[in-house]
């Protein structure tokens, strides 16, 4: 076994312990948080904060990077060391940071805009590549900081100050083009759900490779309550499929109850739990390493706004770029040596003027 | 009976044949037998950007013109003096080129009436009158070579892919070339295929027996090797020179070096050259895309890695965000522009100075980048080391600016002595240096301005850099209209302040009238230039910038000495406006953006009509 399948499932094992307990309060920056008031990026900063003093890392071993955008600014708020780059490529830097130092806990804070729009091109490939990053994705279906365009998720015929007749394109279903690109872990959460939130983070930190967190976030001046369905308590338990390793898949109460079984197509579908065997009803298994039945759950969303799948769609282990490339340098060194200046200037075809 | 050996102090060959025909690797293996004989050398390849253009046409010609001496020369010359043409497009693409008198050597296998109507030439040069004024040698280079493989176990196509190698057998002969080392050479590249690997040395020594033999060469040349500085030398090509600066200065900063980086042309090879150095803990990403390469490079430096990112002129363009990041963040970053014929695509394998503006001044806001050019294939090892102590001494990126002339093309190195290359040695800041053990990041080195240079991993100063205008100081966020004023004024205090050495003046009586100066890789054809007006004993004095940004403090008092400042460049002027808005002096251009380097010959007659103008 290679040193880099022995890392599996480890995704901090190369990141220095912190000597002592932490608090919420030791992640905290002097910096005054600027976003508008009832943003529910406080909420996700909240849950950050009071998730980090849980990993156990040494403060200065953790770095944030982020884009632009809204949720960019995130990095400023937070005691560790931050880097706010330029639109769209935080994934990109954050590639170079994390592949040269195996030793730092490197997470990414992108947008809708930031990482599906401008940065799409750096998202796709950090996940294909698999650097020991967590990109963590807010969603809030709109542009923010450029005050209220559409963004690629948002729904189709949304009327914004671009779009006064309805936008005309198809949005990005961001776990489906996660997975598409074959990341090796994907999920979904929302800023409500402090519980939810910080349990995927826990996972998504021990994933070594990328991962890959949507958290639906609602922006409450431009694109209010776009995911008010998951969080009102007359409705939220009927259509928000929650997925853990190993349950059948079954959401809904009362009559409502539903089940999610395979299609004749190829697919999944939704079905009322009581026309259904329970042998019959689809059992998660996020550890698959064929990514289309997690796929195809990640289509349940899709068109209407009826079923929503939260939780990690997939999370396995394969070998994170960033080692390969630590042992790819390792295997030089141990086949021909360390490298030596002047022999390598005076290597090839030389000779000698007296 | 014995052939006459002739002596000549310099000599211009150029290899020209069809994409296909192994052009460029028979240039290089007669350079490699030039410059292990010991002569200066100076090698020119020209390429089309297709692989394979259709075959036997004009724009498939590849071409690879070497020129060799007894002496020191600067240039790979201007006409060459022997023309191998492998195949009718080869000799009239090159034909124009070629002084009377010159010697052609064409293989006559190719000159089919087929080949002959695609080119346009209506009937056999060879055999008409046409080329009465050159000398021609008619040899079936192709048939030869297949006949002397005969008995081999390969295929008729292999033995007549090996004719390169007959070619190059015969002007080893012809001009008295070692040839130990290209045998061993076959040996090792076809180690795999041990039939192709013996064809091909003996092709080789087929050709060298064919001019030992054959009555259409009478004559043999020798020219003596050189006498250059003691020292041991070795062939170097830019782009290889370049990679070896680089790691010198990780060794030299002892930081790790991190290229991220894109392939194109002509920087590709810089990447091939750096991943095959992975035990100096070299990491070498290959980027999705332009950004992507100068994003990797910034997070690594950000990280405390040597971080380098290696592009042309589009990539440039591309990369302009990310190097204004690096600006405002004052981070240490390389970026090489091993400039190409634009705009847009342009011609990808020809060489320009058209980058010059755009490395200075290409991107938002007020943007000071210093910028350092190499003037020859072997100086961009010293540039690329300057480069990184200037990047890592004041925190800031630094372009490059190679071309597709100086990265290709390659002579004779005389390889440094690891003790004689400067120290660049970083000390990252480890202590807080504000008051009650706060860290600054932006509070700079009173002498050079420069920020401390805290890495992830450095307990206690915890910070945070981005895009966003910076409190001087703090680093904090600031939207102050006088505190951005004050940054702006800062960071551009820090370029120009940075120490680069005066220009020195090539002057020999110390009373010339006219200067002549240039940048980049125009020096050798300039000098070469300098050098033919002052033997007929007019006076020119001679300067070149390496330093384009900041300018050497004392450029405008030398510029300024001289009745008239020449200044060639492979573009429409760049640096000459620069020049005039700074110093108000009205230098002369001489500006040619034909995609090839300046011919000494050229450049030595607007030099004299500089000097009669006076």
């Amino acid at each position: 076994m290679s040193s880099s399948e022995s890392l599996n499932g480890k995704g901090l094992a190369l990141v220095p312990r912190a000597d002592g307990p932490q608090t919420m309060k030791d992640f905290k920056s002097d910096q005054e948080v600027r976003w508008c008031p009832g943003c529910g990026d406080y909420a996700i900063l909240a849950a950050v904060q009071s998730f980090l003093p849980e990993l156990g890392l040494r403060r200065e071993n953790t770095v944030f990077v982020s884009g632009i955008g809204c949720s960019s600014r995130f990095p400023y708020y937070l005691n560790t060391y931050g880097f706010h780059s330029i639109h769209g490529r935080a994934p990109a830097i954050a590639t170079g940071l994390a592949a040269s130092r195996p030793d730092l806990s490197v997470w990414v804070v992108t947008g809708d805009g930031d990482g599906l729009s401008i940065g799409g091109n750096h998202l796709i490939h950090a996940l294909r590549r698999n650097v020991n990053l967590n990109i963590l994705l807010f969603n809030n279906r709109i542009y923010g900081l450029t005050k209220g365009q559409y963004s690629p998720t948002s729904e189709i015929g949304k009327i914004t100050k671009s779009t006064p007749m309805g936008s005309l394109d198809k949005p990005f279903n961001p776990i489906s083009l996660a997975l598409g690109a074959e990341a090796g872990f994907v999920a979904r959460t929302i800023d409500s759900d402090r519980k939810h939130l910080q349990g995927v983070l826990r996972e998504a930190a021990a994933h070594r490779g990328t991962s890959l967190v949507e958290i639906y976030q609602n922006c409450n001046i431009f694109n209010d309550n776009a995911f008010e369905a998951l969080k009102d308590p007359a409705v939220r338990d009927d259509i928000t499929v929650k997925l853990e390793h190993g349950r059948p898949i079954v959401f809904g109460t009362g009559e409502n109850e539903k089940a999610v079984r395979l299609s004749p197509y190829g697919g999944v579908e939704v079905v009322r739990r009581s026309e259904v065997a329970d042998s019959e009803i689809l059992v998660h298994d996020m550890h698959s390493p064929d990514p289309s039945l997690a796929f195809a759950l990640s289509r349940l969303d899709d068109p209407a706004f009826e079923h929503v799948p939260i939780g990690i769609f997939r999370s396995i282990d394969r070998p994170a770029y960033d080692q390969l490339m630590a042992e790819q340098l390792e295997a030089a060194t141990a086949e021909k040596g360390e490298g030596r200046l002047d022999a390598l200037l005076h290597g090839g075809d030389t000779w000698r003027i007296a | 009976m014995t052939k006459q050996v002739q002596q000549l102090d310099r000599v211009i060959i150029r290899f020209a044949g069809d994409s296909g025909d192994g052009m460029q690797l028979t240039g290089d293996r007669f350079t490699a037998e030039t410059a292990q004989f010991g002569n200066d050398l100076s090698t020119l390849p020209n390429f089309p950007a297709e692989i394979r253009a259709p075959a036997g046409t004009l724009p498939g010609v590849s071409s690879f013109q070497l020129h060799f001496a007894d002496h020191d020369i600067l240039t790979p010359g201007d006409a060459p003096n022997v023309l191998v043409a492998m195949n009718p497009a080869a000799l009239k693409a090159n034909l124009g080129d070629l002084p009377r008198g010159a010697d052609i050597i064409a293989n006559t296998d190719e000159f089919t009436k087929r080949n002959l109507q695609k080119v346009g030439y209506a009937a056999n040069p060879l055999e008409d009158e046409s080329l009465a004024e050159w000398r021609v040698h008619a040899v079936p280079l192709t048939s030869l070579t297949v006949g002397a493989l005969e008995g081999f176990e390969i295929s008729k196509k292999d033995a007549e892919r090996a004719k390169n190698m007959f070619a190059l057998g015969l002007l080893s002969w012809l001009y008295n070339r070692p040839t130990d080392a290209t045998v061993k050479f076959l040996e090792v590249k076809f180690a795999k295929k041990p039939d192709i690997a013996k064809a091909n040395v003996a092709a080789f020594q087929a050709g060298w027996n064919y001019g030992e033999t054959t009555e259409s060469f009478s004559v043999s040349y020798e020219i003596k090797p050189a006498r250059l500085a003691p020292g041991v030398y070795r062939n170097i090509s830019g782009n290889q020179a370049l990679a070896y600066g680089l790691i010198a200065a990780s060794v030299q900063s002892g930081l790790p070096l991190f290229l991220g980086s894109y392939p194109i042309t002509p920087a590709s090879d810089i990447l091939h050259e750096l991943s095959k150095h992975k035990r100096f803990g070299v990491r070498t990403f290959q980027a999705e895309d332009e950004i992507a390469g100068v994003g990797a490079a910034l997070g690594a430096a950000f990280g405390g890695a040597l971080g380098v990112t290696t592009t042309s002129g589009p990539g440039v363009a591309l990369k302009a965000e990310t190097v204004g990041l690096a600006v405002t963040t004052e981070l240490p970053l390389i970026v090489v522009d091993v400039q190409r014929a634009g705009p847009s695509t342009g011609m990808p394998t020809k060489t320009e100075q058209t980058d010059l503006l755009m490395a200075l001044y290409g991107r938002n806001g007020e943007s000071p980048v210093p910028v350092v050019a190499p003037a020859t294939p072997s100086d961009c090892f010293h540039a690329a080391i300057e480069a990184a102590r200037i990047a890592l001494k004041y925190r800031t990126p630094v372009m490059l600016l190679s071309d597709g002339y100086l990265a290709n093309g390659s002579e004779p190195w005389r390889v440094p002595e690891v003790d004689d290359l400067p120290d660049i040695s970083v000390d990252f800041t480890t202590e807080p240096n504000g008051d009650d053990g706060a860290y600054l990041p932006f509070k700079r080195d009173p002498e050079t301005l420069a920020r401390p240079w805290a890495v992830p991993g450095t307990a206690g100063l915890e910070h945070r850099i981005g895009g966003i205008e910076k409190a001087d100081g703090t680093g904090n966020i600031s939207y102050d209209p006088d505190n951005h004023d004050k940054m702006v004024r800062l960071r551009q205090a820090k370029i120009d302040g940075i120490d680069v050495p005066d220009l020195e003046v090539d002057d020999p009586d110390g009373d010339a009238r006219v200067l002549v100066l240039g940048w980049g890789s125009t020096y050798g054809p300039i000098a070469a230039a300098v050098r033919r007006v002052r033997k007929t004993g007019a006076k020119v004095a001679q300067t070149h910038l390496r330093h384009l940004n900041p300018l050497p403090a004392n450029t405008g008092d030398v510029l300024r000495s001289y009745d008239k400042v020449l200044l060639p460049e492979i573009n429409l002027g760049q640096l000459a406006l620069l020049l005039r808005a700074r110093y108000l002096i009205d230098v002369i251009g001489y500006n040619r953006v034909r995609g090839l380097p300046f011919k000494a010959e050229e450049l030595a007659a607007v030099i004299q009509d500089v000097i009669d103008s006076e």
